[in-house]
């Protein structure tokens, strides 16, 4: 085996990290296990949830298996600061949250990777589903093999150098591919499921929301206070459940007796206020954001590429526009439904993603 | 082959005792409360091994020892009595380097009603005897001072602390957990009224621990159900346990000297060299009476848990104190409780030195240990944000 050095592996306890391990190992790579105990706050620990203590038990339990060096790092503050406050304030202030690509982009990598290098791997490898491809350039980030379990969207904030250092080794897999290795390696978590579920709320969203918002010096908002619907044309709907219950797009929850079927098309927080409305109205030809990033060298204009609007959208043709201060704007080919604030725009070009941003709003006309 | 460094946490067997447990995991079996010939057998075995733990305490009787599961169930035990002594409402003088085991019980609800002194020591980790009789309080219902501290390995004026509690009729708990078969003890002329030892500490197994009681001094079982260890602790006897135990306590007893001469020599030439190759060392308890087999050092500007994990990495087992798996880089109370600054604790390493040590291996230790410390304070300075 030709010596590349020290590899950390983030073993989250869960199928995909598993195998991960075992096929670094199984390679020859000298390997060492590494899990962030991120939450242990709120609601009952459960199993099948990436940041909780009880799968810590099974990430040891594989690493002994595997015969690898295995620590956990508690990380909790890190992960309450990037993930968890920024969930709230987004609930709170009217947008989407996306709190996996945040701890993707934070904790998972960028902190990681910063430990890892600490106890001396240059590299860290993950068990995420997607590839990262030698490019004239630099490292570039694809798209998984398998579509279906495909997770390069709540990668794109990772940087070229973040890229350099970092391993994939189940992007060119698919989950059966994957379950089969764990089967034959004999691995105690062959028989696991997936963590789907937001990692850190174990009962309902709104009393996480609250819980943790009184926690808050001087929080402002008036706390299980019933939201006002109206729809586009400021006709009172009556009332609903807190404004911070709803995300647009949401169908669920309106309260609403209709005859057609209605959406949040608005989230208003400072007037309380939840604009309702069909389905066309939802649709919109294009969106602003901010916080634009590339991986590699930014474009020196405007620039096509298909955009995925959230983790599981199709993606659609578009023009992005680059503005100042790392705003952007994206024309779609064709109108789209569900542009919610606090979610990510990232953007392809075939598998390979470009780079994205952070969506603030719709273009085109007001939906009130 | 990795080289294990971190003897307070646990030590390997000694095969002598192993020796003596192998009949008891092998042919030879029975419950020492049995009437019949198998009991009586298993009975001869753990009266044997009281005889030889009573001996290494200088104890006045072997009936003053009480066998228990771990060394933290004795001191749950001592406090919980004095708690439900006193209907939880008395008053408890805890010197603040205590393990957790003698403070926890202190936080349950049977400790709720309990009023507490703690007592700091000094910048050397020493508590002063004076200041525990300060403490004292006619509804003083126990005191408690270690003779060891687990951590920085500082010895505590056990036997003055004694005296005055005496004087005030209030009972003294001594946990000697670390201290066993490292220094001398005899509980005669300690003056505590209870005293705590785990064999797993000096290459006996782990399961097996003792309390001893000083005869006449008040104290009932945390244990019932049974007429074990004459109604002090209910439960059946862990015979091979207990045996290897008293096969523990009887080589210490033989060898003590020696072994204290040999591990103070290692961990001298230990502490030499670190300071040689590394200027910016803090040895915690400089200056003050100490273990002769633990050295607690600081090496500001790392992360302990980091130089941990590098140095396990590179082979040496060592501790970022008290052991713990839980990855939280957090200041030792022990530590903070010295006035040591909150990062230099966090840049606190436990090494501590066994039988099995050797000369080479602590020669070849302290270049990795230079290393890794070099290298970590380079990465971490670089990767500040």
């Amino acid at each position: 085996m030709s010596d590349r050095g020290l590899v950390a592996v983030a073993m989250s306890g869960g199928l995909d990290s598993s195998v991960t391990a075992w096929l670094l190992a199984a390679r020859g790579e000298r390997v060492v296990g590494l899990s962030m105990l991120l939450w242990e706050g709120g609601g009952e620990p459960a199993h099948g949830r990436c940041c909780g203590a009880l799968d810590l038990a099974d990430a040891r339990r594989v690493a002994a298996q595997v015969g690898i060096p295995h620590y956990t790092l508690e990380m909790a503050e890190e992960f309450r600061h990037d993930v968890v406050d920024p969930f709230v304030d987004d609930y709170l202030e009217g947008r989407t949250p996306s709190p996996c690509v945040r701890c993707n982009t934070f904790v998972k990598f960028d902190r990681l990777l910063e430990r890892a290098r600490r106890l001396g791997a240059a590299r860290l490898a993950t068990g995420h589903y997607a590839r990262i491809v030698a490019g004239p350039e630099g490292p570039e980030l694809h798209a998984a093999a398998d579509p279906a379990k495909d997770q390069s969207y709540y990668l794109f904030e990772l940087s070229a150098e973040v890229l350099a250092r970092v391993e994939l080794p189940l992007g060119e897999l698919t989950k059966t591919e994957v379950r089969a290795l764990a089967r034959r390696a004999g691995l105690a978590v062959a028989g696991k499921g997936e963590s789907m579920e937001v990692c850190f709320v174990s009962g309902s969203v709104r009393e996480f929301v609250e819980r943790e918002a009184v926690r808050r010096p001087g929080a402002a908002v008036a706390l299980g206070q019933p939201a006002r619907l109206i729809d586009r044309a400021g006709t009172p709907l009556g009332e609903g459940e807190p404004y911070y219950r709803y995300t647009v797009g949401q169908r669920r929850g309106l309260g609403v007796a209709a005859g057609e079927r209605r959406y949040v098309l608005e989230v208003l927080p400072a007037s309380a206020t939840v604009v309702v409305g069909d389905a066309a109205a939802l649709a919109a030809p294009g969106l602003a954001g901010e916080r634009l990033s590339w991986i590699g060298t930014p474009p020196p204009g405007p620039i096509e590429a298909r955009v995925k609007i959230r983790a599981r959208h199709p993606g659609v043709d578009a023009l992005i526009r680059p503005l100042d201060d790392g705003r952007f704007e994206v024309d779609f080919a064709t109108p789209q439904r569900g542009v919610a604030p606090g979610q990510a725009a990232v953007f392809y070009r075939g598998t390979r993603i470009l780079g994205g941003g952070w969506i603030t709003g719709r273009l085109g006309a007001a939906p009130a | 082959m990795a080289v294990y460094f971190d003897h307070n946490a646990t030590t390997p067997l000694d095969p002598r005792v192993r020796e003596a447990m192998l009949p008891w995991l092998g042919e030879r079996f029975g419950n020492p409360s049995s009437n019949h010939a198998f009991g009586q057998a298993a009975r001869g075995a753990v009266e044997t091994a009281r005889e030889q733990v009573a001996a290494l305490l200088g104890a006045a009787s072997p009936l003053e020892v009480i066998f228990t599961g771990s060394g933290t169930e004795a001191n749950n035990a001592v406090v919980l009595d004095a708690l439900g002594r006193s209907d939880g409402a008395g008053h408890l003088v805890i010197s603040s380097l205590e393990h957790p085991s003698v403070a926890a019980p202190l936080a349950t609800p049977w400790g709720a009603a309990a009023r507490v002194t703690r007592v700091a020591p000094d910048r050397r980790g020493v508590v002063a005897a004076e200041e525990v009789a300060a403490a004292l309080r006619p509804d003083t219902v126990l005191a408690a001072l270690m003779l060891a501290n687990n951590e920085i390995g500082t010895l505590q004026p056990v036997e003055a602390v004694a005296a005055a509690c005496r004087a005030r009729g209030v009972p003294l708990l001594c946990d000697a957990v670390q201290a066993i078969s490292k220094v001398p003890v005899d509980v005669q002329a300690l003056g505590a009224d209870y005293v705590t030892v785990a064999a797993h500490k000096f290459h006996g197994p782990l399961g097996a621990a003792a309390l001893w009681v000083r005869g006449g001094a008040p104290f009932s079982p945390l244990l019932v159900g049974g007429s074990q260890e004459r109604r002090r602790r209910a439960s059946t006897v862990n015979v091979p346990a207990v045996v290897g135990f008293g096969a523990a306590c009887e080589l210490a007893r033989a060898e003590l000297g020696a072994r204290a001469r040999r591990l103070a020599a290692l961990r001298d030439r230990f502490e030499t060299g670190a300071r040689r190759l590394l200027p910016g060392v803090v040895v915690h308890g400089e200056g003050a009476p100490r273990l002769p087999h633990t050295s607690s050092l600081a090496f500001p500007g790392v992360v302990n848990l980091d130089l941990m994990i590098r140095l396990d990495l590179a082979g040496y087992a060592v501790s970022i104190g008290a052991a713990c798996a839980s990855g939280k880089v957090e200041a030792s109370p022990t530590l903070l409780s010295l006035g040591v600054p909150p990062e230099v604790a966090t840049a606190t390493l436990r090494v501590s030195f066994g039988a099995p040590n050797t000369e080479a291996e602590v020669d070849a230790f302290l270049p990795v240990l230079a290393r890794a410390v070099a290298e970590l304070a380079t990465a971490t300075a670089g990767g500040r944000r």
